[in-house]
């Protein structure tokens, strides 16, 4: 396999951008990153979108992105896998340049949720529509099944879960890109409404629009574009059961841990190696449980390892810097090239206010449904 | 929900009906073609005790267009005697009744009439015992 670079990256800002449209948010953000890598055409693209058709009645995204911006006739398809969509769009994209079939390929992701559909009905799709959404169960009540087994498990606690949205707040208010740029106390968090048990609105991530690209590359082009690039040097994915009751240990999320895992492998380094990451926190607990998957803290010790610190903007392994999917936003196929943006940004010394100091290589995790599927990418500043 | 695709589904929301792998003995529900836990792709017709306990459970609070005439309703996860799992509601109870560990038993309940003019959709639901 070649090797692949990331010379550009593009997003728009994340919220409720009502005076724009699906295809608008796509093409400014694919522009902003095509600027960004000083490139004058793409060969091939691919467009992560969740449910673009329950959302705002378009499906055929690969063409229509391709038509508006401007470059049909090129291979356009669109990729889905429920909330990781973006993040399995760029494993498609770094297996076409790294095959040798394109040199120049953008990938994207892109969500338009506040047009007036259903959107708890939308998303409920990426769960098991005849056990467990015939029920009645929401994608905040799976997760908070899942709260609840590691709190009863692993004697996690209230506070250590709203550790994680105050974190990831704060990030948030340095990013100007984030849907939500104030802060917000464990109080707060706690005392929010609840949506499901013990999961409050202060622990979910909210509905939003928005989109983002990023234009991977062979070695070849890279040289030619003198700019600085970021080398993808892991890519590793996975599934597991789609119903949550079917998995042997509810506290588990196994696709994320073999994604990683396959991530790492060809990356050649462990979790002890990664400066910071991008992670995928729809829910508060879904963070907690994904820094033990990846190996960043023993299984069971994901709470009081956030609730010290350890993943804050000066901790021992900052995660989620951008505000994540709680503070910047998520709209949910966008989120994972959004994530690469951020890795992208930090790696190549952008990030402005919310900088992290000395990071080398960094790590995007980003996930479909209650984790029933796990995309890892591994990123290391190209020299 | 479209009928034929209501109707499919029957025997095991009216009835609990799973497979048993001839090859590991594990059950499977809904039936499946292949077990995921050996591979086999031979299966005998069974059906699943009422009795269980709950793994875990919430109570969700905002919920989907059909079910939002009922919330607050309490979803767990129950284990079955057979080691089979499942997502059910647990009704007839209050929120704060609901432990982790504590035993229930399976019944068969009305989910939501389908619009003003379709079918009353069925299934089960649990109750403590």
């Amino acid at each position: 396999m070649r090797d692949v670079y990331i010379i550009g990256v593009g997003m728009t800002k994340f919220g409720e951008l009502w005076g724009k449209s699906l295809r608008q948010i796509f093409v400014e953000a694919a522009l902003s990153a095509i600027d960004d890598a000083g490139v004058d055409h793409i060969e091939s693209m691919y467009v992560g979108a969740m449910t673009t058709g329950l959302f705002v009645g378009q499906e055929h995204i690969g063409a229509l992105m391709a038509d508006y911006l401007g470059s049909a006739p090129v291979p356009a398809v669109r990729v889905e896998s429920a909330c990781c969509s973006g993040g399995m769009a760029l494993r498609m994209g770094f297996f076409e340049v790294a095959s040798g079939n394109s040199n120049i390929v953008l990938v994207g992701g892109v969500e338009k949720m506040t047009d007036g559909a259903d959107v708890t009905a939308a998303l409920a799709t990426a769960a098991d529509q005849e056990y467990e959404v015939y029920q009645g169960v929401t994608f905040p009540g799976l997760y908070a099944l899942i709260a609840r087994a590691h709190i009863a498990r692993f004697g996690t606690t209230r506070k250590q879960l709203a550790a994680v949205s105050v974190k990831n707040h704060h990030n948030g208010s340095l990013n100007p890109n984030a849907q939500f740029q104030n802060e917000v106390t464990l109080d707060q968090v706690i005392n929010a409404t609840l949506v499901a048990d013990p999961l409050t609105i202060l622990d979910s991530s909210p509905v939003s629009d928005g989109a983002a690209c990023a234009i991977l590359v062979s070695e070849e082009v890279m040289k030619k574009a003198k700019r600085p690039a970021v080398k993808i040097i892991g890519s590793g994915a996975a599934t597991d059961y789609l119903a949550l009751h079917q998995r042997d240990d509810i506290t588990v999320l196994n696709a994320v841990k073999r994604s990683a895992e396959r991530a790492y492998k060809m990356a050649g380094i462990g979790p002890e190696k990664i400066d910071f990451a991008e992670v995928h926190d729809c829910f508060s607990i879904a963070e907690l449980c994904i820094v033990e998957e990846l190996g960043f803290v023993e299984k069971g010790k994901g709470g009081p390892f956030i609730e010290a610190g350890n993943t804050a903007l000066d901790g021992k392994i900052p995660v989620n810097s951008s505000g994540g999917l709680k503070a910047k936003g998520h709209p949910v196929g966008a989120t994972g090239i959004a994530q690469v943006f951020e890795v992208v940004e930090q790696l190549r010394g952008n990030a402005d206010k919310r900088q992290l100091k000395d990071v080398h290589i960094g790590l995007t995790q980003n996930m479909g449904g209650s984790g029933a599927s796990s995309v890892v990418h591994i990123f290391k500043l190209a020299e | 929900m479209p009928t034929p695709r209501y109707t499919r589904e029957i025997p095991q929301r009216y009835r609990l009906e799973a497979n048993k792998c001839k090859n590991c003995g594990r059950i499977s529900f809904p039936p499946r073609q292949i077990c995921p836990h050996c591979g086999g792709r031979n299966f005998e017709r069974t059906r699943l005790s009422d009795q269980g306990k709950i793994v875990t459970f919430t109570t969700i609070r905002v919920a989907p267009t059909q079910y939002s005439s009922q919330v607050p309703y309490s979803i767990a996860i129950v284990e079955l005697n057979e080691g089979v799992r499942i997502t059910t509601q647990v009704v007839d109870c209050k929120p704060e009744d609901l432990g982790v560990g504590k035993p229930v038993k399976i019944v068969f309940r009305k989910m939501y009439p389908e619009g003003k003019t379709g079918i009353i959709c069925y299934g089960y639901k649990a109750v403590l015992v």
